[in-house]
């Protein structure tokens, strides 16, 4: 730019200065930014390619892949409790959770029904890990953003969870505690009321993430109307969980498609959505699910039948011919196990349908026009995690 | 130090330094799967405390990192990008492979796409069974390796021979 | 407690229901689902000659084949119907893996020098199937919870089918997923490259004739017990495995 000498002209620039959304008349190239596979914000190993214009975003290219670990083919020569092992690790942070679509499909085609204290107990562990989950997801949203402490505090938090999943299952994470035909164990002695005093420690943490996050001036700046998702937006892109009720759609999949096997009809308990469709939403609806799962898992310990936890099958498991397609609401959003068996000791097709694959994909719509602190925040409200979306 | 540089370090000089760069390790944020996970909590949570081992796990560039922990399953798709930051640290540099997936492709070691082993790329100092490990046995790796860290020759780690451990 | 209608065969083995609900369940296995019905009358009704099979397991799915020519207006039509939401698309390979099990039964040993096994034939799925590959998709209606489960034959000599970006644009990325997995390519589709593999990876790896090199190099040793205990070892030093 040449000087410029005379003083009205300068006046007149500078007034369109003021204006940071005027293109002052010259040509500069967009620049590329790498957001690589190693970040601290992208969840794990996640890259994107954002295509920039000064701080906003014209455009950005989520590459996946870098978590392959080629699920679909491995499961083709992996026995069906092999499988449970491995698909425990697809969503590793709740992890029971993706053992219980895989094993309600298989039951359904063999025909068999878990005993009654099974599915109550399946429930269980299914909120728990969903606790387990999003507490994480919002400790590490407010690290995210900028607060520290609410990391912290949510992986001390979630040791409780982790404590009473271990207790009853053996592992921390990966318990791989589902059986065909029920659960592998019966719970331990004192379980029940000391997953009680769990979940009453994580009632209170939900609590202290509302107050550290949700009234947070600089939280309700960084998260109010950005990355808005439209609700025919939403659906198109096949958006689940969360997210699609932050969008203001009431469907859940507990309520609505709930796969016989487990009993969210016995617990009194409610599905929360916002109309907005922002971050803010997405994240506000998700701390009132976890609030809600804890009561879903304290109403269902009251209440647990006696009985055996596994059901008659044979100790060689040969499901019978035939497909089957089941889904939950995980706490990710919607995962389900399309099985096509040909009544062999192995599955013969295994199609994994991740919600962080669809929740993922609509990146590159949402992203268009962000800024790139907003791209943080997008990234972290619509949660993901990587094995989830890379299988 | 020239001392250092020329091989000729006093034995107590040797441990002093030794024992002040044991307790002084900078460990870069790096998780790649569930691993990871479990070295946060090792890290991050209160209650697996990694910081009363001396070991900070602050900085998120490997240009200022002491030590990796591989974390998780490597693809080879991440194989060049492990490859690339291992050689963004400055010596002396450590990696700590945790988990079965880093051993030596764990659960996936049919698989097409994950490579069986991160010691195939990068040479590995302490290896930490599990899947995942605990974040106890991280520890355990980390004091295995301050013990490395305590009884190795500074001159031959400079000059970049292969350590013999006492 | 709800169970499932699979198959028409119930095990109650474990629970604790009376012998009336039992005897109300069996009747309730003769119920055809009318809904799932009337969405297939529609369907059929849209759509015409294209919907070549189907399929209703009572109280559970739906699956419909259709033309591979027809593949983008069976899903407007079902978009019309209600069926908003767009879950996956991906496909199945119906090959037999020529590379069998892996598992340590006698039919899985290899024996060096026997004659190659034949190659077990080609059967398909629900809603049937003339081809090799076929391409599988799932549509919901959040309205009235139900599924549609669309598949659709594709020949080995054009392994192609229209897209259904246009439509719902999820489906892009699991269009570029079934590509770099199966080889099948989607026409119409504005950026088929790969999701998760490296650009240079060769082969589709979910085909069945993709082998895992890993198995090939050392195959699964199995049951057996490579190696004695320790401390037996030197008793049973000159024993054959």
């Amino acid at each position: 730019m040449t000087a410029v000498s005379d003083p009205s002209q300068l006046s007149d620039l500078i007034a369109e200065a003021t204006d940071t959304r005027v293109n002052l008349d010259f040509e500069s190239e967009g620049m590329t930014l790498n957001m690589g596979p190693q970040h601290p914000a992208t969840h794990g190993t996640l890259r994107i390619v954002a295509k920039l214009d000064g701080e906003q975003v014209i455009s950005a290219e989520p590459i996946c892949g870098y978590m392959h670990r080629g699920y679909e083919k491995i499961v083709e020569v992996r026995t069906y409790p092999q499988v449970n092992a491995l698909i425990n690790r697809i969503d590793w942070l709740g992890s029971f959770a993706n053992e219980v679509p895989f094993i309600l499909a298989a039951e359904k085609l063999m025909g068999v029904e878990a005993p009654p204290r099974a599915q109550w107990i399946r429930t269980i562990l299914f909120e728990m890990s969903r606790v387990a989950n999003i507490s994480l997801f919002l400790g590490d949203f407010g690290l995210q953003l900028g607060g520290m402490t609410a990391g912290f505090y949510a992986f001390r938090d979630r040791e409780h969870v982790l404590n009473m999943i271990e207790s009853a299952t053996g592992g921390r994470f990966h318990p791989n505690f589902d059986r065909i035909g029920g659960l592998k164990d019966d719970l331990p002695k004192g379980w029940i009321a000391d997953s009680h005093v769990a979940m009453d420690k994580l009632l209170a943490f939900c609590d202290e993430m509302e107050d550290l996050l949700v009234g947070n001036e600089i939280f309700q700046s960084r998260t109010r109307g950005i990355g808005v998702i439209p609700a025919d937006i939403a659906l198109n892109y096949g958006l689940s969980g969360a997210n699609l009720r932050a969008s203001g759609i009431d469907w859940d999949l507990r309520r609505d498609g709930c796969p016989p096997g487990l009993v969210y009809d016995q617990a009194d308990w409610k599905v929360w959505t916002h109309p907005d469709g922002d971050c803010f939403a997405r994240t506000w609806v998700r701390l009132q699910e976890t609030r809600e799962a804890a009561k879903i898992v304290k109403q269902l310990l009251d209440t647990i039948p006696a009985g055996p936890v596994m059901a008659k099958v044979p100790r060689i498991i040969k499901v019978p011919e035939g497909e089957a397609y089941v889904a939950t609401e995980n706490p990710l959003g919607e995962m389900g196990y399309y099985i096509a068996s040909k009544g062999d000791l192995v599955p013969f097709r295994v199609k994994i349908r991740s919600a962080s694959f669809n929740n993922i994909s609509i990146l590159p719509w949402v992203a268009r026009g962000a800024y790139v602190p907003d791209l943080i925040s997008i990234l972290g409200s619509l949660y993901f995690i990587l094995g989830d979306i890379d299988r | 130090m020239g001392l250092v540089e020329s091989g000729r370090v006093p034995k107590p000089l040797s441990k002093l330094l030794n024992l002040s760069r044991k307790y002084s390790i900078w460990a870069y944020q790096w998780g790649l799967a569930c691993c990871a996970i479990e070295m946060g909590a090792a890290f991050a949570s209160p209650r697996y405390d990694v910081m009363r081992l001396g070991v900070i796990p602050f900085p998120a560039s490997p240009r200022q990192a002491d030590l990796v922990v591989i974390a998780g399953t490597v693809t080879d798709k991440l194989a060049p990008a492990v490859v690339r930051l291992y050689e963004q640290m400055p010596d002396p540099k450590y990696v700590i492979s945790m988990g079965s997936c880093a051993n030596c492709g764990g659960p996936y070691w049919d698989s097409y796409s994950v490579t069986k082993g991160v010691d195939q790329l990068i040479p590995v100092d302490v290896y930490v069974p599990g899947c995942p490990p605990r974040p106890e046995a991280l520890l355990e790796g980390i004091l295995l390796l301050q013990e490395r860290i305590a009884h190795e020759d500074m001159a031959e780690r400079w000059k970049g021979e292969p350590i013999v451990v006492n | 407690m709800r169970t499932w209608l699979s198959a028409g065969r119930v095990n109650q083995l474990s629970s604790t229901d009376t012998a009336t609900d039992s005897a109300a369940e069996n009747e309730a296995v003769v119920e055809t689902d009318a809904a799932r019905e009337a969405v297939l009358a529609e369907l059929t009704e849209r759509l015409g000659a294209a919907v070549l099979g189907s399929y209703i397991r009572p109280g559970d799915d739906l699956w419909v084949r259709v033309e591979r020519s027809a593949w983008r207006d069976a899903a407007e039509a079902a978009k019309s119907m209600g069926f908003t939401f767009f879950d996956y698309v991906s496909a199945i390979d119906w090959l037999p893996s020529p590379f069998g099990r892996d598992m340590d039964a006698q039919e899985d040993l290899v024996v060096s020098g026997a004659e190659p096994k034949a190659p077990a034939p080609i059967v398909q799925g629900y809603a049937g199937g003339d081809t090799r590959f076929q391409v599988i998709a799932r549509l919901y209606n959040i309205a009235t919870a139900k599924g549609i489960h669309f598949k659709a034959d594709v020949p080995d000599d054009d392994l192609s089918l229209p897209t259904w970006s246009g439509v719902f644009a999820g489906a892009n990325w699991h269009e570029r997923e079934t590509r770099e997995m199966f080889g099948i390519t989607f026409d119409g589709h504005p950026n088929l490259i790969n999701m998760y593999l490296p650009t240079d990876f060769q082969g589709f790896p979910l085909r069945k004739d993709f082998p895992l090199l890993a198995r090939r190099v050392r195959p699964w040793p199995g049951i057996v017990d490579v190696e004695p205990m320790p401390g037996v070892a030197d008793s049973e030093e000159g024993e054959a495995e």
